[in-house]
């Protein structure tokens, strides 16, 4: 099957060449910071470790976890539609993971000491847990994925020994979430985090973004190579990702309630900084905003049913589901969680172009083992579907 | 319940302390030596070490604020980053509101607001970032210290998302770079690992008191919380001293006195 990876028209490979161009350049970045310091190449200070790149961590651990938004209902409920996006939200799956890992590497001081986390396995330490849902998650649907895609090739049905493993996959997914939720909802002195609602919130904003930025993609794709996963599995991934939506937002306004009533500093003063700002800082004010807006046009256009069943609409209301759901795990989940600092005062952080372009290849190497994963996929698919059509004649 | 003549004496100084002297029971028991002792140690463990210090913020100056910093930076090899955001500090000096957010709204005196606090990692009992940790390169020792193997550390930077006091810093740049002097007796560290302070454990081990407390010329308490009989212990107890942050159950081994 990998062959098909390697035969393509000259936009795959324009489009193969760009990832490429953009992991060369953040890698440049990313090579410069270990040579100069991470404080000359990147916006982060010592009141603010973790910026960018966990947050997309956290973002995009969501978006790993989405497939399980496809691959429950098709094998726990039988619901036929979703049988040709299984596979493809399986390998969507595996890049996403990449990408939420490798988000991790990036942000380490000394990289070449990575294995020292095997090497010393802490069960007290959450990163460990993380490491092993994050691995484990990439290599069940890895094989998931390749093994039915391998079994579409030869027209047989999938091994039965496959049956284990898928629902393990399926058992597994909410807990790459919930884990790395756990990352942060645990510690003691950050208030903006100390909440027993962030882990919900993780599997809301992910079964609600996940699967939004897969639709995108798999409409994209039908745009591009004809590959169509069919009109039912669009309108039953839409009424997911709207249910989904609406109760992360829920959760957002549980959270709300919670540091606004009680009025306690350490669970207001996050909010206030990233929505009206504090201490005469209000770097994020415009962001804060930007995905509250976007979230009620999502929200808006998931909820009504013409706006929802309308492909044009529906695309629009996904982008803005996953840039509300982005800006929100993405940047402020960590800035927020970091200002004020421990001594009370708002140190900002703005993350800088050298570390951006480090994050932007992160994503690219993601999106490059999907368009590859998907690249294949297709070809096994379209070629059966010639098959079937010359055998009909 | 009787209030005797210590009591009272306590009471009037936190009233003189802490402005009209309008605080509720519960915070004003925090101050008191001996309840913060209870909380924050406990019974202790007999024949156990645990050190602690106790920094007498009534007599400490800037100038001992500055020697005092200068010294444990000079020995430690800790690099002078002119970056704030960005600096390495084993021990810095901060105001009031800083070091005790929380108590900054209960209206300190303006005496207590102009006096220096010296801050420092705290070695807690319950150490956080020693949970988060995912290769132990930071550990409590048997004694109570939190030290941190700077040649395993991975740069994760996940104690300092974790501690609630900024007591740690990371090496944005390269350290040896922004070193005046050298003191070749401990190692200086590389670009991208985390270090702190190490309550001078080195020196403990020989019989000799921390840099800081050397250098405090008796502002400084230092010893054996376990040991009831210790200085420390009793300066503790008889006077009024804050913790930071005990509503976090962090049990910090860095007690001021006010």
């Amino acid at each position: 099957m990998l062959e098909y990876a390697l035969k393509g028209r000259p936009k795959y490979w324009i489009w193969i060449l760009c990832l490429l161009v953009i992991i060369a350049i953040g890698f440049y970045y990313w090579v410069l910071e270990h040579k100069l310091g991470t404080g000359v190449v990147c916006g982060l200070h010592k009141d603010l470790t973790w910026g960018f790149h966990i947050g997309q961590l956290a973002f995009f651990v969501g978006a790993a976890a989405s497939a399980v938004m496809i691959v429950l209902p098709y094998y726990l409920h039988n619901c036929k539609e979703f049988g040709r996006l299984t596979v493809l939200a399986e390998f969507f799956a595996v890049g996403m993971v990449v990408v939420s890992m490798l988000s991790v590497f990036v942000i380490m001081g000394q990289p070449q000491r990575v294995f020292n986390v095997l090497l010393y396995p802490t069960p007290h330490s959450i990163i460990f847990y993380d490491l092993i849902v994050l691995s484990t998650y990439l290599f069940l649907n890895l094989l998931c994925g390749w093994t039915v895609l391998h079994a579409e090739y030869k027209e047989t049905k999938y091994p039965s020994w496959l049956k284990p493993f898928i629902y393990w996959a399926i058992l597994w997914g909410p807990s790459i979430h919930m884990v790395t939720a756990f990352l942060i909802q645990g510690l003691p002195g950050r208030g903006f985090w100390l909440t027993a609602i962030m882990a919900p919130r993780f599997l809301a904003s992910a079964f609600s973004a996940g699967p939004a930025l897969l639709l995108v993609l798999a409409l994209l794709l039908k745009k591009l190579t004809g590959f169509d996963i069919g009109k039912k599995a669009v309108d039953t991934l839409s009424k997911i990702i709207t249910y989904a939506f609406i109760i992360n937002l829920l959760f957002i306004c549980f959270e709300l309630f919670t540091a606004f009533y009680s009025g306690i500093p350490e669970h207001t003063e996050p909010f206030i900084y990233l929505f009206s700002g504090l201490q005469g800082h209000s770097e994020w004010v415009g962001f804060a905003w930007a995905s509250v807006i976007l979230a009620l046009i999502g929200l808006t256009l998931l909820v009504i049913p013409q706006t929802r069943k309308n492909e044009t609409t529906l695309v629009l209301a996904c982008i803005a589901v996953v840039l509300s759901v982005w800006i929100d795990k993405g940047l402020l989940l960590m800035i927020g969680g970091f200002t004020p600092n421990p001594q009370g005062v708002v140190v900002p952080y703005k993350p800088t172009f050298g570390e951006v372009m480090i994050g932007v290849a992160v994503w690219a190497i993601g999106f490059l083992i999907v368009t590859i994963l998907w690249k294949i996929a297709v070809s096994v698919y379209q070629s059966k579907n010639l098959v079937v059509k010359m055998k009909g004649n | 319940m009787a209030i005797d003549r210590r009591k009272f004496l306590k009471i009037a100084g936190l009233s003189f302390l802490f402005g009209t002297g309008v605080f509720s029971l519960e915070e004003f028991v925090l101050c008191r030596g001996d309840e913060v002792l209870a909380q924050v140690v406990g019974e202790g463990k007999k024949g156990k070490v645990r050190w602690a210090m106790a920094i007498d913020t009534r007599r400490l100056t800037e100038e001992d604020c500055k020697r005092i910093i200068e010294a444990c930076h000079r020995a430690h090899n800790v690099p002078d980053i002119p970056e704030p955001t960005k600096a390495v500090r084993w021990i810095w000096e901060d105001t009031f509101e800083h070091a005790f957010p929380e108590l900054a709204e209960e209206d300190p005196s303006e005496e207590l607001r102009n006096r220096k606090y010296l801050l420092l990692c705290n070695h807690c009992e319950n150490p956080v970032c020693v949970r988060v940790c995912p290769v132990q390169a930071t550990f409590q020792r048997p004694d109570g210290i939190v030290v941190q193997d700077y040649h395993r550390c991975i740069g994760c930077k996940f104690c300092m998302t974790a501690c609630p006091y900024g007591s740690r810093s990371y090496n944005f740049f390269h350290p040896k770079e922004y070193l005046k002097h050298v003191n070749p007796e401990y190692p200086a560290r590389t670009m991208g690992v985390v270090e702190k302070c190490i309550f001078c454990y080195e020196r403990l081990d020989q019989g000799k008191l921390p840099y800081c407390v050397e250098a405090a010329k008796g502002k400084i308490y230092f010893g054996n919380i376990y040991d009831p009989e210790a200085e420390i212990t009793r300066v503790i107890k008889e006077n009024l001293v804050l913790v930071r942050k005990p509503q976090l159950g962090t049990k910090p081994m860095v007690f001021y006195i006010v």
